[in-house]
């Protein structure tokens, strides 16, 4: 185990808190001694709560003292994107619109976590109301990969992919509309988790694509996501969208794996999601894991999902569609900003005048293209189309998952790009995201985790696990296995490359 | 389909509330032309039969009681909340005139 705080798991800090090896308080102060020193330079955090977090970390070392009972993640360091609502902490959702903005309440997933004795850092950097794919979107500058300075860490949770790859926080939540744990998890060499659909809590989760926004963990290993997972998941009566359900055993699905590895399991390699157009150093490491799944015990076989072609187009009529709705609620009058209120404009003027200025050019984009599909005139021909579009790739899904308990592809068709080379390009930009959006329409569940680094360049490349919804737990136990085979492949883990920050 | 034009993107942005600046309405011109060339690619699927999926689950609503709940029992704390909003007056939101001059 490492000596340096920062550089261990959150598995091995857990433990090294509740066998009093440390204290939650020098674990958290470590941390926050890291974002101090580094965070200059990635802007990962958006806002570090500096005094709430050695609050809570003191409160954990105060209940262990007392020989309370502690749960499984307590005392470890979070970084939490900025799109749940943290009573007393600022939530901005990488927005100029909602500067400063104090929620008077926290998101279930926020709650979940300070009942769970997490240590809440502060909030992490975002595309802009999660609408991006580099989190360059975002109104407070962009966060930088710790790989490469110059490029981007993934989007729209680059900030708390970022913060996990430059070790300044163990543990990070995401959310991922069309692919934002996820991708960014991949271009950053760390673990991303979209869970099922309606298996984590959207209450206080500021929505953009209601059917298809999920929050999710991200972590630096298998089983750190998994304790996660645990902590945040399940039933909530604040959200009807929530699944009443038992949560899946994802960590012992997780240990499992690891240990008893995944013979017998039918793994399936996504014919549309691999090829022509994708990075020859990502489809050579991500040949190898399917190489690996085999040695395994794992049987192979290649499945064809004929209406994936389509889902890229269907997510960016459905997404914007969902998000000129839901964007509706920023109309300076409730919360936010306010532009314009001089006595000579109208309340509806004074709403575009704060919209223009409070939102950036992307979110400016979806908005209009999501009133464009839902014009009249057009609705059948876009959204109405796109909604269909949706129903043949969930059928394309639940006959793929008739043949194969789980589905497998890289998780982007590149590694990382540089900062600024998509910005000015939209389509170019959506292609990010062409491997991660079917399954957001689907609803069903999505892991990418680290497969090793692409020789042309040295950058993370990221496979993807995909399950039915609510079989969330063979995400874990596949992404174990592999995991565990890929280190004894490597040597180490492959977030030990990062370079010196 | 047609393709969007500028006149087109200033009556999204009017419908969309965004008071769009002149650069702005060439610039989006353009890209939302070149986007939506992109996903009109759905109408390639034929989908005569197939019914459309608004969502990943089927849906109902959720009502809670229709009940005044005593103060201090509220879900939110109303200073909390008016403290966050741009202008209050009186304990209630402030908002700007909501006629116009005609």
């Amino acid at each position: 185990m490492s000596t340096d705080l920062t550089r261990r798991t959150a598995a091995e800090l857990a433990a090294s808190i509740a066998s009093g090896e440390v204290s939650a308080l020098e674990v958290t102060q470590a941390h926050l001694d890291r974002i101090g020193k580094v965070d200059e330079k990635v802007n990962a955090f958006l806002h570090v709560d500096t005094e709430g977090a050695l609050s809570a970390a003191r409160a954990v070392d105060a209940k262990r003292a007392k020989g309370e009972r502690l749960g499984p993640l307590a005392g470890v360091p979070l970084a939490l994107k900025d799109l749940f609502t943290t009573r007393g902490i600022p939530t901005t959702c990488g927005s100029k619109i909602l500067e400063g903005w104090l929620p008077p309440y926290d998101a279930t997933v926020t709650r979940r976590l300070r009942e769970a004795d997490v240590v809440i850092l502060g909030k992490s950097n975002m595309d802009e109301f999660a609408m991006g794919s580099s989190t360059e979107n975002s109104a407070y500058g962009p966060t930088r990969n710790p790989w490469d300075l110059e490029r981007i860490p993934g989007g729209s949770g680059g900030g708390s992919a970022a913060a996990l790859a430059a070790f300044e926080a163990p543990l990070a939540i995401g959310t991922d509309t069309g692919g934002s744990i996820r991708q960014p998890g991949a271009v950053t060499g760390t673990v991303g988790v979209k869970p099922t659909y309606g298996g984590v809590s959207r209450f206080g989760m500021v929505a953009f694509s209601s059917s298809l926004d999920q929050g999710g963990p991200c972590a630096r290993t298998v089983l750190d996501a998994a304790l996660l997972h645990e902590v945040i998941a399940g039933h909530d009566p604040l959200d009807s969208t929530s699944i009443d359900a038992p949560v899946p055993g994802v960590v012992a699905a997780a240990e499992a794996g690891a240990r008893e590895g995944i013979k017998g399991l039918r793994v399936g390699v996504v014919k549309q999601l691999a090829g022509e157009g994708y990075q020859a150093g990502v489809m050579q490491r991500f040949e190898e894991s399917v190489a690996l799944l085999r040695e395994l015990g794992a049987e192979v076989v290649e499945v064809d999902c004929p209406s994936f072609a389509y889902a890229l187009p269907a997510y960016y009529l459905i997404a914007p569609s969902e998000c000129s709705s839901n964007l509706a609620r920023f109309d300076a009058m409730r919360y936010g900003l306010r532009v314009g209120d001089n006595g000579e404009h109208s309340a509806e003027e004074v709403t575009a005048l704060t919209r223009e200025a409070g939102f950036g050019a992307e979110v400016k984009r979806r908005i209009m293209l999501g009133t464009y599909a839902l014009s009249s005139g057009y609705y059948d021909a876009y959204y109405g189309q796109a909604q269909k579009v949706r129903t043949l790739i969930t059928r394309d899904f639940d006959a793929a998952f008739g043949r194969v308990d789980v589905m497998v592809s890289p998780t982007t068709p590149t590694t990382a790009f540089k900062i600024g080379e998509r910005a000015d390009d939209p389509m170019a930009m959506y292609l990010a995201d062409l491997c991660t959006i079917p399954t957001n329409l689907a609803g069903n569940a999505g892991m990418s985790l680290p497969c090793g680094l692409a020789p042309e360049d040295g950058l993370p490349v990221g496979l993807q696990i995909l399950a039915p919804a609510m079989a969330d737990d063979r995400l874990y136990r596949v992404g174990a296995a592999l995991e565990a085979a890929l280190l004894a492949q490597w040597g180490r883990p492959m977030l030990d490359a990062v370079p010196a920050l | 389909m047609s393709a969007i034009t500028r006149e087109e993107v200033a009556h999204l942005a009017r419908l969309s509330r965004l008071a769009l600046s002149e650069a702005e309405l060439d610039h989006f011109a353009e890209q939302l032309d070149a986007i939506v060339g992109a996903v009109a690619r759905v109408s390639e699927l034929p989908t005569e039969d197939v019914p459309p999926t608004s969502h990943a689950q089927p849906l109902t609503n959720i009502f809670r009681a229709d009940v005044v709940r005593p103060a201090g029992t509220q879900v939110l704390d109303r200073a909390e909340v008016l403290a966050q909003a741009p202008a209050a007056e009186d304990d209630r939101f402030r908002v700007p005139r909501i006629l116009g001059e005609d």
